[in-house]
């Protein structure tokens, strides 16, 4: 350094350096390759029983895939066709396909309206799971529930429509009268609904509504895949109201509400799903009024939405605790009321933040809803070990069976939870 | 303007029953109650009238009577002859059984999932992202059925292993897999607590618990010492000899002195006898619970570890702290603070899922108390509300004891 | 703009607090406190931390609970009468230390949120007069944005202008500055000093003795719960009486 001392503390860059590419030993494949399989001894055996046992697995699974029969009467025939060598039956799904769908009593000849209300399920879906959808569709989200329960158990069109209407009244008034008072306006839209579903008991006799109708088929019938789609998302969409009323109680400062909400929390989420179906198969019908004969499918959707909602309040009531406490001043120092500010201010904060941890719930529901087949229900799982396996053409099959059924649950679930990480990561950079 | 030292005392009117914050709440809940109240009477009403209609009382005499099944798993002793309620202990000791040792496995498999799933093997981890993904999406029964389908399907039967060319031979000469369950060589102290000895094995094994807690304490005492030296000296001594000396030696000691033998199962006739039977329907719960809730258990310390800011790392690697001992130190101690709430609700979790053991035919307080009893006797709903009861009782137990966790490791803040 | 704090003051009570007492729990927070302000007056609070003074402006606007004594505000009496509660919220706009925006809501919804809901004004009405206020503070075309993706100062201006939209006849401030940048506080100052002009009644915990001096009637020092003096903040700042006042200002304005 020959430079004087002050032209050596002086600096200005007068040209920028350009960026050039990093040296070859410090990227492409062959180093990823020693960087992330062999970095290490330790490292290299871990990579070495990976791969064995990926071999084995694969060894042991592709052949049977692959080879699999997909065309023959029975286990029997199938057998036949392999000839002693290793393949799958996937016959018996070809074969039971509308058994392991809708299970074995639904109507075939009316297949399509199941169906039907399975990918209108989607449209229903859509404008809930993605915010871009334009708000108009959530009309059809309304809609779709009682579109979906005339398609699915059919009857006169009469009893859901007037179901809706009575609902819509009720909206209508609750929303006319809303900002005078939250209470009276939700009393008076309760009371209008009832009044108009009264006023119908009388019209509805000779209606030409009633002669508008679908093949009706009892709840008994159903079964398959479409009771477990059926219950997980009915029982989600009624437990998420439930839900929320149990963690506002769970929050209230009122002391008896306050443990009514714990008691019932707690006590739903201590003993497991297995005894509360057990309640909803042999114990329910106890609590109705004597005669009234309600049936297991409705049962079955009390006890497990009750379980739901006890989960779903703990999420919410966690998203409650996430919000800052300046939220809740600002909202009381605006002149606010308690419902005015749970409904505009705090509720929609807590619950954005609490979808991930419902998709959770909803997942978990969706899985435990195989249950069913415990108190003997014919869902996809209570068809595959009941009237399937137990059927002579069938007797023995196994894998091809419960490998279908998981495949069909992990596609759904893994899909699900995957919106939800979409969610999770689109949220944290929302506005925020 | 007036001056006033108090609000003036208003006389009641009742209007401020709503109007009045100190009487609103009270108005409030007093509705909530009458509701309640009106609700509850309904549907006691209901059930007194239903329960009339069938001529039915509830009654809990039916727990004495004799329970008129056989269970083949049991720990404790019982037959045909003995009550209900003795089928019902001998369920939830099953209930228990498979829960611990479920518990023990599942941790095991989680940690050692969640810690390779962060491994910077790029193909570990990728498999161990498979592995949570492929169990947490599928539903736990679909498990427990495929696994017990593995358990009868596909391992040989008994008399496989039988003649001079069996199809099916014992793995390692020792323990023998069949579709009937697994019989491993079980131990047997020859010695002092033999069967024929005055002594009974049962307390072999409680003498044997016994000294492991000894060491247990005798390594804290050593382990302490070890600390005291070190803050006083700032040399640590080396401790590690004398630990496994303090755990291994005076069980073995016992082991030798009492005689520990293990006696190895054999075929006898259509059946192995001697050992110890670990019955197919155990062996696929346990399996099940365990690579379920293993895969939860693994999210849960790949989460915990990775809450713990990098800054935590790099915050101790600046003071000097080697890598070992930043784990140690830093790191884990955080992270358990993370990993071991979720944990104890997978617990939790273990013991309830453990309820599905019905579908294979496990003995569990489901299976015996909620399946068969109410079967036969009818007694829907004394046992369906006892079985709650039970499960309720362990659930508030496991979670009192996750709270007193909870607080004791909350960190200090203002 | 030295000649805010000589404007006119009249005679008539806005705020009237008589021995009122506070306790969280067994801690005595607020003792004995005796409190006038009249209409249009500007008084800055001030004091060490934990001497109460947030606690004291909660109380006025029912944000917290008194045990003891009374609070009137504009002749209406602070009691648990939860239509004198709403009475008296409605009268009186407060503005935090963070803000408090709803992150959710545009900064229009955020300001019309409370005149639709609270003081039924039609939605137009509302936004017009939204309108109105975010011109006053200054950012008017920022209506369509989230709260987070404005400015410190900003969102606090947007807070001021929510409360404005309450027509409030008295304003409350609990620290408006001490979350933000010092860049950012000069405007959210000039936002209140502006206020002021207006003849807004105001109180303003705060540590920006300059705004005090500008702009206050009254400059109180709080410590330990009790008003420990009260004066002009000329006489305030230039001739402390009590030695914790001394004390308290020596630091804050020592270096």
């Amino acid at each position: 350094m020959s430079d004087t001392s002050a032209s050596a503390v002086a600096f200005v860059r007068t040209e920028s350096v350009p960026a050039s590419a990093p040296p070859s030993n410090a990227a492409g494949p062959v180093k990823w390759v020693k960087d992330n399989l062999f970095a290490g001894v330790g490292n290299s055996i871990l990579t070495v029983l990976a791969i064995l046992a990926i071999y084995m697995v694969l060894s042991k699974s592709m052949p049977w895939i692959l080879n699999g029969v997909w065309d023959a009467p029975s286990l029997s025939a199938c057998r036949e066709i392999l000839n002693g060598e290793t393949g799958a039956c996937f016959a018996v799904l070809s074969e039971r396909w509308n058994q392991l769908l809708f299970g074995f009593k639904y109507p075939a000849e009316l297949y399509w309206r199941p169906a039907t209300a399975f990918v209108l399920l989607f449209v229903a879906a859509a404008p809930v799971l993605f915010f871009d959808l334009p708000r108009k569709l959530l009309i059809f989200t309304g809609l779709y529930p009682f579109l979906a329960f005339w398609l699915i158990w059919g009857g006169p069109i009469f009893y859901p429509l007037i179901a809706l209407i009575g609902l819509i009244v009720a909206y209508k008034v609750f929303v006319a009268f809303e900002k005078n008072n939250f209470t009276m306006a939700l009393g008076l839209g309760a009371l209008s609904a009832i009044v108009i579903w009264y006023l119908s008991g009388f019209v509805g006799e000779n209606s030409a509504l009633l002669a508008l109708s679908l093949e009706a088929v009892p709840s008994r019938d159903l079964g398959g895949f479409m009771l477990n789609m059926m219950l997980g998302v009915t029982c989600v969409s009624l437990s998420l109201p439930l839900g929320i009323a149990l963690a506002l109680g769970r929050q209230s400062s009122m002391p008896f509400i306050r443990y009514i909400c714990v008691i019932f929390i707690e006590f739903i989420r201590g003993v497991p799903l297995i005894t509360l179906l057990f309640v909803a198969s042999v114990m329910l019908s106890y609590f109705f009024p004597p005669g009234s004969g309600v049936d297991l499918f409705i049962r079955v959707v009390i006890m497990i939405t009750m379980f739901s909602s006890a989960y779903i309040a703990e999420v919410i009531r966690g998203g409650l605790a996430a919000l800052p406490k300046g939220q809740y001043e600002a909202a009381d120092s605006l002149g606010l009321d308690y419902p005015q500010a749970m409904r505009l201010i705090i509720l929609p904060q807590a619950l954005k933040i609490s979808i991930p941890g419902i998709v959770n719930v909803a997942v978990g529901l969706f899985k435990d809803t195989t249950l069913v087949s415990v108190i003997s229900m014919f869902d996809m799982i209570g068809m595959i070990r009941g009237p399937i396996v137990a059927s002579t053409d069938w007797n023995g099959i196994y894998w091809e069976l419960f490998g279908f059924a998981a495949l069909l649950f992990f596609v759904v679930c893994y899909g699900i939870s995957q919106y939800s990480q979409w969610l999770e990561r689109r949220l944290a950079t929302d506005h925020r | 303007m007036t001056i006033m030292t108090d609000p003036p005392k208003e006389s009641f009117r009742l209007s401020m029953l709503l109007n009045d914050s100190r009487y609103r709440s009270l108005t409030l809940q007093v509705i909530a109650a009458i509701l309640l109240a009106l609700v509850i009477f309904y549907l006691a009403n209901n059930v007194a009238t239903n329960l009339a209609a069938l001529g039915v009382s509830i009654s809990f005499d039916f727990l004495g009577a004799p329970a008129g099944y056989d269970i083949n798993q049991r720990l404790i002793e019982y037959t045909s002859q003995s009550s209900n309620l003795q089928a019902a202990f001998v369920g939830i000791l099953n209930t228990m059984l498979v829960a611990v040792l479920a518990c023990i496995t599942a941790t095991i498999l989680g940690v050692f999932a969640g810690v390779l799933r962060l491994s910077n093997n790029w193909l570990v981890s990728k498999l161990m992202s498979i592995y949570v993904e492929i169990f947490r999406n599928i539903p736990l029964l679909i498990w427990i059925l495929v696994i017990y389908g593995v358990m009868t399907v596909v391992l040989p039967a008994p008399n496989a292993f039988r003649g001079d060319d069996p199809s099916a031979s014992m793995f390692m000469g020792i323990s023998a897999f069949t579709n009937r369950g697994v019989y491993i060589p079980g131990p047997e102290f020859s010695r002092i607590f033999g069967e024929t000895g005055i002594l009974s094995a049962g307390i072999g094994w409680l003498v044997a618990i016994a000294i492991l807690v000894g060491s247990f304490f005798g390594a804290r005492i050593v382990n302490k010492r070890a600390t005291r030296i070190q803050e006083a000296t700032g040399v640590r001594p080396a401790t590690l000899a004398t630990n496994l000396a303090i755990w291994f030696l005076p069980l073995i000691a016992f082991f030798i002195i009492t005689g520990l033998t293990f006696v190895v199962p054999v075929l006898k006739g259509f059946n192995f006898g001697g050992g110890i039977k670990i019955g197919a329907p155990l062996i696929a719960m346990w399996l099940a619970l365990s690579v379920y809730t293993g895969a939860f258990i693994a999210e849960n310390v790949r989460a915990g570890i990775q809450a713990v800011s990098k800054g935590q790392t790099e915050a101790a690697g600046a003071l000097g702290i080697r890598p070992g001992r930043i784990m140690s130190l830093i790191i884990l101690p955080q992270a358990l603070r993370v990993i071991i709430p979720p944990m104890i609700s997978n617990f939790l979790n273990i013991t309830k899922n453990s309820s599905l053991a019905i579908l294979v035919g496990y003995a569990d307080v489901t299976a015996t108390l909620g399946g068969i009893t109410l079967n036969q006797t009818g007694r829907a709903i004394e046992c369906v509300v006892l079985l709650m009861l039970f499960y309720l009782i362990i659930s508030l137990t496991i979670s009192g004891v996750a709270n007193v966790y909870n607080n004791s490791t909350k960190l200090k803040e203002r | 703009m030295a000649e805010v704090a000589k404007m006119q003051v009249s005679d008539e009570v806005a705020i009237s607090i008589r021995n009122m007492n506070k306790w969280y729990g067994t801690f005595h927070v607020l003792r004995d406190i005796d409190l006038t302000v009249h209409q249009g007056e500007r008084i800055v609070v001030c004091g060490p931390s934990g001497s109460g003074k947030s606690t004291l402006i909660r109380c006025i606007n029912a944000l917290e609970e008194h045990q003891q004594g009374s609070i009137e505000v504009d002749g209406t009496l602070l009691s648990s009468d939860l239509k004198n509660i709403d009475k008296i919220r409605s009268e009186v706009g407060m503005c935090f230390q963070h803000f408090n925006l709803f992150p959710h809501l545009s900064i229009l919804e955020n300001l019309t949120l409370a005149p639709i809901w609270v003081r039924k004004t039609p939605k137009k009405e509302a936004e017009e007069l939204a309108m109105h206020y975010l011109e006053k503070v200054k950012i008017p075309d920022q209506a369509n944005k989230f709260p987070g993706q404005l400015s410190g100062g900003q969102q606090q201006r947007v807070a001021i202008a929510r409360s404005l939209c309450m027509q409030p006849r008295i304003m409350l401030f609990d620290e408006p500055t001490s979350a933000l940048d010092p860049e950012m506080i000069k405007e959210v100052l000039d936002t209140m000093i502006e206020l002021a002009e207006d003849g807004m009644t105001m109180i303003c915990v705060t540590h920006e003795m300059g705004f005090a001096r500008q702009v206050a009637n009254r400059v109180i020092f709080m410590d330990e719960g009790q008003i420990v003096e009260q004066n002009e903040p000329e006489e305030f700042f230039n001739n402390p009486q009590s030695p914790r006042t001394q004390l308290f200002l020596s630091q804050i304005l020592g270096h």
